[in-house]
C-alpha cells in the first residue's frame, strides 16, 4: 500500500497523521522547527520561503484558534493566505468535497490546509490529487474528525524535547476523552514512534477507545495510580457535549475525579511538565491553580505551534 | 591541487580587518566555516560585541528547485542591528548568492551603519554584483564548478580547506 | 433451440455430480445429462473441454436499483452484470424507492425483468411497511405477486413488539422471514467495527455485540412464533457461534456470508479506502476466518454477492459520509473460487454455496440444478482463467468494490438462461 504522506524519494509530500511517519522524519520536522523559533523575535517576522505561494486555510469545520496559528505560520513565510469557511458555503449547497477541492486547485492553490469533522476527509483530497496529478499542491491536516491532528501533536512532541530533551527515558500521561480526541491519537502515535518508554492513557471506560491497548498504551483508570512518576502529563479537552448523558454523569463528577488537582499532580515527579492542546475548561478537566501553575508550559506549546507549522509547511512547499 | 593554508590566512586576514574596526563593530558569522572563522576573528581582534551568527537557509534563492536545507541552524544576533557597522564572515566567496541571502535576513533584524565582507578565499565565479573587503586570498585560477571548495575544522580547533564533490 | 454442452467438467452440486459429461437442452430445459435423449439433434453445440459447466449461479441479495435509484445503476445495466457473472436468480432486497412493500411495485419489478429476458429475480418483499418498523405489509398479497420472502434489508426494527408481530404473521403463513442481526442502537452512528482500527483511524465503531444482541433477539422470537429464520451477512465468529446454538436448540434458521466478509477483514480498510464501507462492517481477521470455516463446514448455508451498486459522487467521500456498499454480482464467482482454492474445498461443495443451497433457501426448486427438467441456466466457465478486476472491465454500473484492481480466478464464458445463450465470448 501506497503511503500517501510520502512521495517517491521518501520526502514529506503531505501531512496528514503521525500514524504511519517514521521516527527519521517526525525527528527532521523537530530539528527543522528550532530555528523557525528564533524567527518570532526578530523586529521583522518574516522569512522568504513561500514568497508568492497560496495556502488556502479550507476548513469544514469551524476553528478560530487553529486556523489563526495556521494563518500566521503562512504569514510569516510570505505566502499568500486564503480563508475559506467552507462551514458556511458550498457544502451547504450540496457540492462535494471533491468539487470544491477541484475548485480551489483551478485557483491555483499550492496548499490546502484541511480541517474536516470527518476522520480521513484530508486522505481523500490527497489521494485525489494524486489521481489527478497535481503532485505540486500538499496537503497538511488541520484535524480530522477523531482522526488525527498532527500539527499539534508534533507541537507537543517539540514541547516535552524542549523541556525535557530526550525521549527515551519519559513516561508520559493522556488524560481524559481519547475517545473522541485526534489530538490524543497524534500524540500516542508520535510518543510511541519517538520511542517513548511508556505511554498511559488516564479516563473513565467510557472515553477510551476500544483495543485502545493495542496503540501501544497503558490503561488507567485511577488517576493517582496513572500519575504516579510521570514525567509530562497531556491534558485533554473535554467538549461540552459529552459532559452530560451516556458517557459521563456531570463534569463536576469528571472534574472530581479525574480533573489535574495540584493535589493530584503531586503524584508526577517534581519536575513534571502540564500540557493541554486549548481550549482548556477550568474546573472541569484542570485546576486553575494547575493550568496557571508553574509546571504549565501551555503558553509555550502556543509559541512552539507557530515554529512547527512553518517548518511543515516549508518543508512540504520545498519538496 | 595545492590548497593555501587556512590558518595563515586567518593571519592575513586579521592584519586587513584590524585597522578599521570600531569600539562597536559586529561580526556575523555565516553556518558552518562562517561561523568557526568568525569565532577566530572575533577573538583575534578583540572586539566587544558579542558574536552573531546566520544560517541562511530560510533565504536562499534556491529553495523552490531544492527544497529546504534539511538540517537548518538557529540564526542568533545577540546584538542591536541598528546603527551597528557589521562585518558578515564567511569562509568562500563564491557566486555571492549566500552573501545575498545573509544580507537579506541581517537587514531582518535592523538597520545597520554599515555592513562589509569578509573571506578567507574568493574562488571567482561570481554572479551578483558583490566583493569583499576583506579577502587572504585571491584565486586566479578558476576551479572546476562541480567541487565544493570549504572550511573544515579537525579536534583541536584547527582550520582547513578542502575541496570536496558537490 | 436445442444446444449440446459437450465435454465440460459438469458439476452439479444438488446431484452430487461431478464428472466429465455432456449436458442437453431442449426448449428451455435440461433433458439430459450425460447421455443425449432419444432423437436429440443439437442446433448448436458448445465445445466445454477445459471449462466447468454448472448450474447458473443463485445470488441471495443484489439490489438492482430500481426503482428509485437509476442514476445508480438500472436493471438492464445490472441484468448484464448477472450474465457476466454468470448469475441466473437474483433474491432482491427490498430497500428500494419506494420500497418493495406493495404488491403492484413487486409485479411492475417482475414484468420489467421477465421482458429483459435475462436472469430470474426473486423480489423479497418489506417486512414492514416502508421498512419504518411500524405497521405489516400486505405479506400474503406480496407472495401472490412474487415474493419469496420478508426482510427489512438493513433497517433494524427498533420495537420488538412490533418485530415479533411481524414474525407470527409471517410465520402464520410459513413465510420465511430474512433479518440482518442488527441491535439499532448499539450500531447507531458506527461505520466500522469497533475495534483496532476504527479506534486509530478515530472512526466510529460498531461493536460486535450489535450483531450477537440482534441476532439473540431473533432467534428467540423465531422460537417463541415458529417462524422460519434466515440470517443475512453474518458478520462475526460470535454470531456464528450463536447460529450453532440455535440449531443444537432446534430453532429453524440458515444463514449466508457475503463475499466481502468472506475475504476481507477491518485492516483492508488501510488508509480510509471508502470502499470498505460496507454494512455490516468488516471485522477482525479471526472472525473472517470463522466465516471462512463456517461456510466450509456447512454452518453458513451460502454465500452471496451483497450487490449493492454506488455511484463515484456516493462514494468518494470521507469513509464515514461515502455511502456502504460495493458492486459484487461479477465478483461472486471468482470469489467463490478463491475461497475454494484457499480452503481447499473441492468444487462441487464450493459451488454449492451459490447454487443449489442458496436456490434451496430462496424456495426455488427449478434453479440452482442440473436434473432432467430443471430449468436450464447454466453457466461454463474457465477455472484456470485469472481476470484482473477493473472499473473498466466492470459491467455494473457500480464501479466501486475493495477488490479493484486483484487479479481472481475463474472467467465466465457462457451463461444460459433457460436454454438460451445470454452471454458469450464476443
Amino acid at each position: 500500500m501506497r503511503n500517501p504522506q510520502l512521495n517517491g524519494h521518501g520526502e514529506l509530500q503531505h501531512l496528514l497523521s503521525l500514524d504511519g511517519l517514521p521516527k527519521s522524519v517526525l525527528t527532521a520536522i523537530l530539528d527543522t522547527a528550532e530555528p523557525f523559533t528564533e524567527v518570532a523575535e526578530r523586529e521583522v517576522k518574516k522569512l522568504p520561503l513561500l514568497r508568492g505561494k497560496s495556502v488556502f486555510n479550507v476548513f469544514f469545520e469551524n476553528s478560530t484558534r487553529t486556523r489563526t496559528t495556521f494563518e500566521i505560520a503562512a504569514k510569516r513565510l510570505s505566502a499568500d493566505v486564503i480563508n475559506l469557511n467552507v462551514a458556511t458555503s458550498s457544502t451547504k449547497k450540496g457540492e462535494t468535497l471533491l468539487d470544491t477541492v477541484d475548485n480551489l486547485c483551478a485557483m491555483q492553490a499550492d496548499m490546502f490546509v484541511v480541517r474536516h469533522e470527518s476522520s480521513g476527509a484530508p486522505y481523500l483530497i490527497a489521494d485525489h490529487l494524486h489521481n489527478t496529478a497535481r503532485h505540486h499542491i500538499h496537503v497538511v491536516n488541520a484535524g480530522d474528525g477523531r482522526h488525527a491532528h498532527p500539527t499539534q501533536g508534533l507541537l507537543d512532541m517539540f514541547t516535552i524535547r524542549h523541556y525535557k530533551k530526550e525521549f527515551h527515558n519519559l513516561v508520559v500521561a493522556i488524560v481524559g476523552d481519547v475517545l473522541h480526541s485526534r489530538v490524543a491519537r497524534s500524540q500516542i502515535a508520535a510518543l510511541t514512534t519517538l520511542g517513548v518508554p511508556e505511554v498511559r492513557v488516564i479516563a473513565p471506560k467510557t472515553l477510551l477507545p476500544t483495543d485502545v491497548e493495542r496503540m501501544g498504551v497503558r490503561v488507567f483508570h485511577d488517576m493517582q495510580a496513572g500519575l504516579k512518576d510521570v514525567d509530562v502529563v497531556m491534558m485533554l479537552r473535554l467538549q461540552n457535549e459529552r459532559m452530560n448523558g451516556a458517557l459521563l454523569p456531570s463534569p463536576q463528577e469528571f472534574f472530581k475525579v479525574w480533573g489535574l488537582t495540584a493535589e493530584k499532580l503531586a503524584e508526577a515527579r517534581a519536575d513534571a511538565i502540564v500540557m493541554h492542546p486549548g481550549p482548556m475548561n477550568r474546573g472541569v478537566e484542570i485546576d486553575s491553580a494547575v493550568a496557571d501553575g508553574g509546571q504549565a508550559v501551555i503558553l509555550p506549546q502556543v509559541t512552539f505551534g507557530i515554529a512547527v507549522r512553518m517548518a511543515v509547511m516549508s518543508m512540504l512547499a520545498g519538496s | 591541487m595545492q590548497l593555501p593554508d587556512a590558518e595563515s590566512m586567518l593571519h592575513t586576514l586579521v592584519e586587513q580587518m584590524r585597522p578599521n574596526m570600531s569600539a562597536n563593530t559586529a561580526l556575523v558569522g555565516i553556518h558552518t566555516g562562517g561561523v568557526w572563522l568568525a569565532e577566530r576573528l572575533h577573538a583575534a581582534l578583540g572586539l566587544s560585541q558579542p558574536l552573531g551568527c546566520i544560517d541562511v537557509s530560510f533565504y536562499r534563492d534556491d529553495y523552490g528547485s531544492k527544497g529546504l536545507h534539511p538540517q537548518p541552524q538557529r540564526s542568533g544576533i545577540p546584538f542591536d542591528v541598528d546603527g551597528t557597522p557589521i562585518v558578515i564572515v564567511d569562509d568562500v566567496l563564491y557566486t555571492g548568492r549566500t552573501t545575498r541571502a545573509a544580507l537579506n535576513e541581517l537587514f531582518d533584524y535592523g538597520r545597520p551603519s554599515r555592513v562589509d565582507l569578509a573571506v578567507l578565499v574568493d574562488r571567482g565565479g561570481r554572479e551578483l554584483p558583490i566583493t569583499a573587503r576583506y579577502c587572504a586570498h585571491l584565486m586566479t585560477e578558476p576551479l572546476d564548478c562541480a567541487k565544493n571548495l570549504q572550511l573544515e575544522r579537525d579536534d583541536s580547533g584547527q582550520l582547513e580547506l578542502r575541496l570536496i564533490d558537490a | 433451440m436445442r444446444i449440446r454442452i459437450a465435454n465440460g467438467r459438469l458439476i452439479d452440486p444438488a446431484n452430487q455430480l461431478d464428472a466429465t459429461s455432456d449436458l442437453y437442452i431442449a426448449d428451455g430445459l435440461i433433458t439430459g445429462v450425460g447421455k443425449a435423449p432419444e432423437g436429440f439433434a443439437a442446433d448448436r453445440t458448445i465445445d466445454a473441454a477445459g471449462l466447468v459447466v454448472c448450474p447458473g449461479l443463485v445470488d441471495l441479495a443484489a439490489r438492482l436499483r430500481e426503482p428509485g435509484f437509476e442514476y445508480r445503476a438500472t436493471l438492464e445495466s445490472e441484468m448484464e452484470a448477472a450474465m457476466a457473472g454468470g448469475v441466473t436468480s437474483l433474491a432482491i432486497p427490498p430497500d428500494t424507492d419506494p420500497v418493495l412493500d406493495e404488491p403492484g411495485l413487486v409485479e411492475m419489478l417482475c414484468y420489467r425483468a421477465k421482458k429483459l429476458n435475462r436472469a430470474h429475480v426473486y423480489p423479497v418483499g418489506a417486512l414492514t411497511i416502508g421498512l419504518k418498523g411500524e405497521r405489516l405489509s400486505e405479506m400474503a398479497e406480496l407472495v401472490e405477486a412474487g415474493c419469496v420472502a420478508f426482510s427489512q434489508a438493513n433497517t433494524p426494527i427498533i420495537d420488538n413488539i412490533v418485530l415479533m408481530r411481524a414474525m407470527q404473521y409471517a410465520a402464520t403463513f410459513g413465510f420465511r422471514v430474512w433479518m440482518q442481526p442488527v441491535a439499532p442502537f448499539l450500531a447507531r452512528g458506527g461505520v466500522a467495527h469497533d475495534g483496532e482500527v476504527a479506534a486509530r483511524l478515530g472512526l466510529a465503531g460498531i461493536p460486535t455485540a450489535a450483531e450477537t444482541i440482534g441476532l439473540y433477539t431473533h432467534i428467540e422470537l423465531a422460537r417463541i412464533t415458529g417462524a422460519k429464520l434466515h440470517v443475512t451477512r453474518l458478520s462475526s465468529a460470535e454470531g456464528l457461534k450463536m447460529i450453532k446454538w440455535a440449531r443444537k436448540e432446534g430453532v429453524d434458521i440458515t444463514c449466508d456470508v457475503s463475499i466481502n466478509h468472506l475475504h476481507l477483514s477491518e485492516m483492508d480498510i488501510g488508509y480510509f479506502n471508502p470502499n470498505c464501507h460496507l454494512v455490516p462492517p468488516l471485522r477482525t481477521q479471526r472472525d473472517r476466518e470463522a466465516l471462512r470455516q463456517g461456510l466450509v463446514d456447512g454452518e453458513i448455508n451460502a454465500l452471496c454477492s451483497n450487490h449493492t451498486p454506488v455511484d463515484d459522487d456516493a462514494k468518494q467521500c470521507p469513509f464515514a459520509e461515502a455511502e456502504p456498499g460495493a458492486t459484487g454480482l461479477e465478483l461472486l464467482l471468482p470469489l467463490t473460487l478463491k475461497w475454494a482454492q484457499e480452503t481447499r474445498t473441492p468444487l462441487v461443495k464450493a459451488l454449492a454455496c451459490v447454487t443449489s443451497d442458496s436456490a434451496r433457501i430462496i424456495g426455488s426448486q427449478k434453479g440452482g440444478h442440473l436434473s432432467v427438467n430443471a430449468r436450464a441456466d447454466v453457466c461454463i466457465f474457465d477455472p484456470e482463467a485469472y481476470v484482473t478486476v477493473s472499473r473498466a472491465r466492470l459491467r455494473s454500473q457500480g464501479k466501486n468494490t475493495p477488490f479493484l484492481g486483484l487479479e481472481l480466478p475463474g472467467e465466465v464464458r457462457y451463461t444460459l438462461v433457460e436454454g438460451q445463450v445470454m452471454f458469450a465470448p464476443t
